[in-house]
């Protein structure tokens, strides 16, 4: 991986090349929340982020998409993707598309995901953790891969990780406005940086032995208190930078006697989630449904890939309205005093 | 261009055509169904307990267990209960009317494994559907396995799927067919009646390190008809069943079928009773 510098007076240009090619995105406020939105000028980006309400997953299985359209001589596949660049990605947001990468490409490869994963290009961008960001817990504060170019602001220059060969391409285009060359002051400069960045952290949750504890309070009462409180309003797996579940309707058009077959996000947290026809409800209960959306990140991910399927981004502490996140339902289950809303019920 | 139009996509469905459909019961219809392609229809392979998903355009995809077996090509077949929306729009759907499938989907039966083991299987009512496919399965390869039981209880003898073609079973010789009813409210019920479990008295000595069971019924059916199994010392991963669960993919992809780290479309559906023993949430 090579590392280049650029200076921020240069970064302009940078996003300029990329609209001739790509349409661009990037995190933009709205409100006092941040978004990824299309950007037009780039004074609209707001790289002094925490998080975004929605993580960049929605580039590679937007909300709501056709899959097909339908008629009487069959299925014909809808895929139309528009090439994107997105800037702004952080390191938890990245191991989150690592995480889906996996999923969309194992066993069968399902281009939907794919064919939009290919034509995006991922610009990482450095972070500053706030009071809800674990990801040094989760190991996912550095990212190694993932990205085309990475950005790590250093004041009033970035160094500059070139992490694909689409992003050395990109760099190739305006080789002008980068300097190849990187000081020992640089470097130095990098390292305190890093050392600062880890040391920004105030919220920790060990994830050591988690997988054996949820193993053995599986039937615990917690969940019943927990579920006591969980609205099943889903908000937690539509924020989730990892929560990949998704529904499937058929809308007909009946006049035209085609139709088009529609996919969009759904959630665990949903009664109906786990209802077959007939009306068995295999997850009738709350607790079974927060069960298997805790369960499957952080034990059974744990235990397939070593590390929890929980990037740490903290935006289940943000989103959900009664208190359970990640953090809660960590804390609780290894036994420490938690003091927040379900606990209090 | 050219590529794109070449890549696969699994998601997308197969036309095939119904070339016959009858009611096997008041609620259940029997469906055959084949590729709209004869070429595709004859070099279509499948194994034994794996599923296929449906589609009616319009109304949506469901899965289906396959009920014909491998060793009789060029058709599929299925048993459809009406319960959903999917299987209703199947129900008014006339023979050589088309439809979308795609699969075959999950594990199956490990058939290669079974081989030279005897055999007992165990159906409560639609159950059938899917170990119809692995008994016909067997019949066809007869030489291959060890003795065969087929145990099939049905609620009342009208309820019974395939009444007609599992009574001439009886007649062969290399099987042991016991068919059993809850209530007979004919009075001309040829055979038992009493619950399935009651059948396991006339099963007689079973060589136990040597024998596979098979298990599909209603949920309520496993644990008494698992008692008995392991009453009869057969080895807790040698006892296989097949479960439902709501899938929107078939392909590990969607998520609602997920138990812990597995996926039933993809893991399953078969699983043994080990399995189950050692996995939460699976029965």
């Amino acid at each position: 991986m090579k590392v280049i510098k650029l200076n921020k007076k240069n970064f302009q240009k940078l996003v300029e090349v990329c609209s001739k090619n790509w349409e661009v995105w990037g995190p933009v406020k709205e409100g006092n929340k941040h978004v990824f939105k299309k950007i037009v000028d780039s004074i609209e980006f707001d790289f002094s982020y925490t998080r975004t309400i929605i993580p960049p997953k929605m580039f590679f299985v937007p909300p709501r998409f056709n899959m097909f359209r339908f008629d009487r001589r069959g299925y014909h596949e809808e895929l139309s993707v528009t090439p994107r660049i997105i800037f702004g990605v952080h390191p938890c947001d990245i191991h989150g598309i690592l995480i889906l990468d996996k999923l969309f490409s194992l066993n069968y490869r399902d281009p939907y995901y794919m064919e939009r994963r290919e034509n995006t290009l991922i610009i990482g961008h450095s972070c500053i953790p706030d009071d809800k960001c674990f990801c040094l817990s989760t190991k996912t504060h550095i990212v190694e891969e993932g990205f085309d170019l990475f950005l790590t602001d250093l004041g009033d220059y970035y160094l500059v990780w070139i992490g694909s060969s689409k992003g050395d391409d990109l760099v190739k285009v305006r080789a002008d406005i980068f300097d190849e060359k990187i000081s020992m002051e640089d470097i130095e400069k990098y390292i305190k940086w890093r050392d600062w960045h880890s040391k920004q952290f105030s919220l920790f949750i060990d994830f050591t032995a988690l997988p054996d504890i949820m193993e053995l309070k599986y039937n615990d009462p917690i969940w019943d208190k927990i579920a006591e409180s969980c609205l099943s309003c889903g908000s937690c797996s539509m924020v989730c930078p990892t929560c990949n579940c998704y529904n499937v309707h058929d809308y007909p058009d009946f006049a035209k006697g085609e139709g088009v077959r529609v996919r969009f996000w759904d959630s665990c947290m949903f009664k109906e989630y786990s209802l077959v026809a007939g009306g068995h409800n295999f997850r009738g209960k709350r607790a079974d449904r927060l069960k298997l959306w805790y369960t499957h990140k952080l034990q059974a991910y744990i235990g397939q890939y070593g590390k929890p399927s929980c990037v740490g981004c903290g935006r289940c502490i943000e989103t959900c309205p009664v208190e359970i996140n990640v953090k809660t339902v960590a804390n609780s289950l290894r036994g420490e005093e938690v003091e927040c809303f379900w606990k209090r019920i | 261009m050219k590529m794109k139009e070449e890549r696969i996509n699994p998601f997308k469905p197969e036309m095939m055509r119904i070339v016959r459909r009858y009611p096997l019961t008041e609620d259940v219809m029997f469906f055959q169904i084949r590729p709209v392609d004869t070429q595709r229809a004859l070099s279509l392979n499948y194994l034994p307990g794996q599923f296929m998903m449906i589609s009616v355009n319009g109304v949506g995809e469901a899965p289906f267990s396959i009920s014909s077996t491998p060793s009789r090509p060029g058709l599929l077949e299925f048993c459809i209960r009406k319960v959903g929306s999917v299987t209703s729009a199947l129900f008014g759907m006339k023979e050589n009317s088309i439809i979308g499938v795609r699969g075959p989907y999950g594990n199956g039966f490990p058939v290669e494994r079974m081989k030279g083991y005897d055999i007992i299987i165990v159906v409560g009512g639609l159950g059938a559907a899917p170990l119809r496919s692995l008994l016909l399965y067997i019949l066809d390869n007869r030489d291959q396995f060890g003795k065969l039981y087929f145990l099939y209880g049905a609620k009342k003898p009208k309820e019974m799927l395939f009444r007609k073609e599992f009574l001439d079973l009886k007649e062969r010789d290399d099987l042991t067919c016991l068919l059993t009813v809850d209530e007979d409210d004919t009075g001309k019920w040829p055979c038992y009646t009493g619950l399935v479990t009651t059948l396991f008295d006339y099963v007689g000595d079973v060589d136990s390190e040597n024998t596979y069971a098979v298990v599909c019924g209603p949920p309520v059916m496993y644990k008494f008809v698992i008692e008995k199994l392991v009453k009869l010392n057969i080895p807790k991963h040698q006892i296989l069943m097949t479960l439902e669960r709501r899938m929107k993919c078939g392909i590990g992809k969607c998520g609602h079928c997920a138990i812990e780290y597995i996926y039933t479309c993809i893991d399953g559906p078969v699983f043994s009773y080990w399995d189950v023993l050692h996995m939460k949430e699976l029965i």
